[in-house]
């Protein structure tokens, strides 16, 4: 018999990706692609000068959060983006406001196209006293489509979107007024996506929600930002901290501190910014 | 950035005040413990050396209602930015506090041993220039924590490379007296144990400077050379 001779065959030691398990990258504004630039922007309601050479680039798919105490400007700021101001008789503006380079105040922009660019959520849920699957269709039936098979297909992928189906697709054709709180807050959200805006601006979109339904509108914005371009004024600062990418910290109508929000709230550049999220008064 | 101004929540500002002066407070007593355990070795007072190893349970309990208090902070508070880094800070700090009373133990323990055997002439006079200094940077530690004191800070972690090539220079000599004497082998294997546990509570101290550099300045200065810590604060030793 042979004798056997015990070869050693060499095994890859094992190796652990190390990389794999590391936090990916810092977000670094340089290196992202503009959806909204602010620049030297002065607003003013009658002599009152409400927002103070504000100058910003907003992130294309990204979460960006507006912080500050009440009347600090950023509602003011928010609303300047779909120009919800031009309601209000005394306000008058200086500076530029640029969406994908355009400037939205030009004269030749038609307010309700920018508008349908730019959705609007507000603090409290405003569903239409109309069914559940009219609010959804609402926007475009009023741009004139009125094929049912295009508006069954938008309704479903918006209420989709909004996290909403599962929980009404048996009663699409009941009145929205029976829903919760926080299912008409993502029904608002659903309507404002079913026009496919290339922004989607929340003005404290979950603070008359309980807990969960906080939780679950946080969870939607997540999903939401591959599509759009979010920015979200809360005024609840772990919400901020949980679910944007960027955090603008805003003060008495002035832009303090503005970056990355892991950034931002672990290790603040400015007193002021500290302060406030620390819970601290100077 | 740790600002000084006063929380809106008194009642917040005044667990911090107090987790903060609790660590103050374990310092003290790891200061204390040391001290003894050094002392009981210089000196084979067994008395000193029974007290450090007692202080331990106290240094242990301490350690755990710190981590506790911690927790109920981080849970009930949400803390942010300075007072996060505080928190996250102070639990680093504390585990590595710990250590330091578990070397002191492991001396006091040393010390005990060798009070049953015969005193060497030098009276281990050679462990006194390396306890001393271990002393004094460990006292320097705690004060750049009271203080929140970066530059401090800074100062006290270069001094953990003079107290490494210390310890190399006591280690040889040791290798030299057992070559000589055989028969002081295990006598000197305690002192070489003792050295050791004096080398590593510089280490502690040293990482509690960096846990210091992190609460106050929020920069991660963990594993850099002392040269590449030097950069990022844009300081010189």
């Amino acid at each position: 018999m042979e004798a056997t001779t015990l070869q050693k065959t060499p095994t890859a030691a094992r190796s652990i990706d190390i990389e794999s398990m590391q936090r990916g990258p810092k977000l670094n504004m340089s290196n992202e692609t503009t959806c909204l630039e602010v620049k030297d922007f002065n607003l003013f309601y009658g002599s009152k000068q409400a927002l103070h050479g504000i100058n910003m680039k907003i992130a294309k798919n990204r979460v960006t959060a507006f912080i500050g105490p009440s009347g600090c400007g950023k509602s003011t700021l928010l609303r300047c983006f779909n120009r919800m101001n031009d309601l209000i008789d005394t306000v008058s503006i200086e500076g530029e406001m640029l969406l994908d380079s355009n400037d939205i105040n030009a004269q030749s922009v038609n307010v309700a196209d920018l508008r349908r660019q730019v959705g609007m959520v507000f603090q409290k849920p405003n569903p239409f006293p109309k069914s559940i699957y009219e609010n959804v269709a609402y926007g475009l039936r009023i741009q004139g489509v009125n094929d049912r098979a295009t508006l069954d297909k938008v309704v479903e992928s918006s209420l989709k979107g909004a996290a909403l189906w599962d929980e009404v697709k048996d009663r699409l054709h009941e009145s929205a007024m029976g829903m919760s709180g926080g299912q008409q807050q993502r029904l608002v959200i659903a309507r404002a996506i079913a026009i496919e805006p290339e922004v989607l601006l929340l003005d404290e979109p979950a603070s008359a929600l309980d807990p969960l339904s906080t939780l679950k509108i946080e969870e939607l914005i997540y999903e939401l930002k591959d599509k759009y371009t979010i920015v979200i004024v809360t005024h609840n600062m772990q919400q901020a901290a949980r679910v944007s990418d960027y955090t603008a910290f805003m003060y008495m109508g002035e832009l303090i501190e503005f970056g990355a929000t892991d950034e931002l709230f672990t290790n603040p550049s400015k007193k002021q910014t500290e302060d406030y999220i620390t819970g601290r008064y100077g | 950035m740790v600002t000084n101004s006063q929380h809106i929540s008194q009642q917040f500002e005044k667990e911090l005040q107090d987790v903060r002066s609790r660590v103050l407070a374990m310092g003290g007593l790891l200061e204390q413990q040391v001290s003894n355990a050094l002392e009981a070795l210089m000196t084979g007072n067994t008395e000193l050396a029974r007290l450090a190893i007692d202080a331990d349970k106290e240094v242990n309990s301490l350690e755990m209602s710190i981590d506790e208090e911690c927790i109920q902070i981080i849970a009930l508070r949400q803390p942010t930015a300075g007072d996060l880094r505080l928190v996250t800070g102070i639990l680093k700090t504390i585990t590595d506090l710990e250590r330091i009373g578990d070397e002191a133990t492991s001396i006091a323990k040393m010390a005990l041993n060798l009070s049953e055997k015969d005193r060497p002439k030098k009276n281990y006079r050679e462990l006194q220039t390396l306890g001393t200094h271990v002393c004094t940077m460990l006292r320097d530690a705690l004060d750049a924590f009271a203080r929140f004191d970066v530059d401090q800070a800074f100062k006290v972690a270069s001094e953990d490379q003079y107290i490494d090539a210390e310890y190399e220079s006591i280690v040889r000599q040791l290798i030299t007296y057992m070559m000589e004497d055989p028969r002081a082998i295990t006598r000197v294997i305690d002192m070489m144990w003792s050295a050791r546990s004096l080398e590593r509570i510089a280490d502690h101290a040293h990482n509690v400077c960096k846990h210091i550099i992190y609460l106050v300045e929020g920069k991660d200065v963990r594993h850099l050379s002392i040269e590449k810590m030097e950069k990022m604060l844009n300081r010189t030793p």
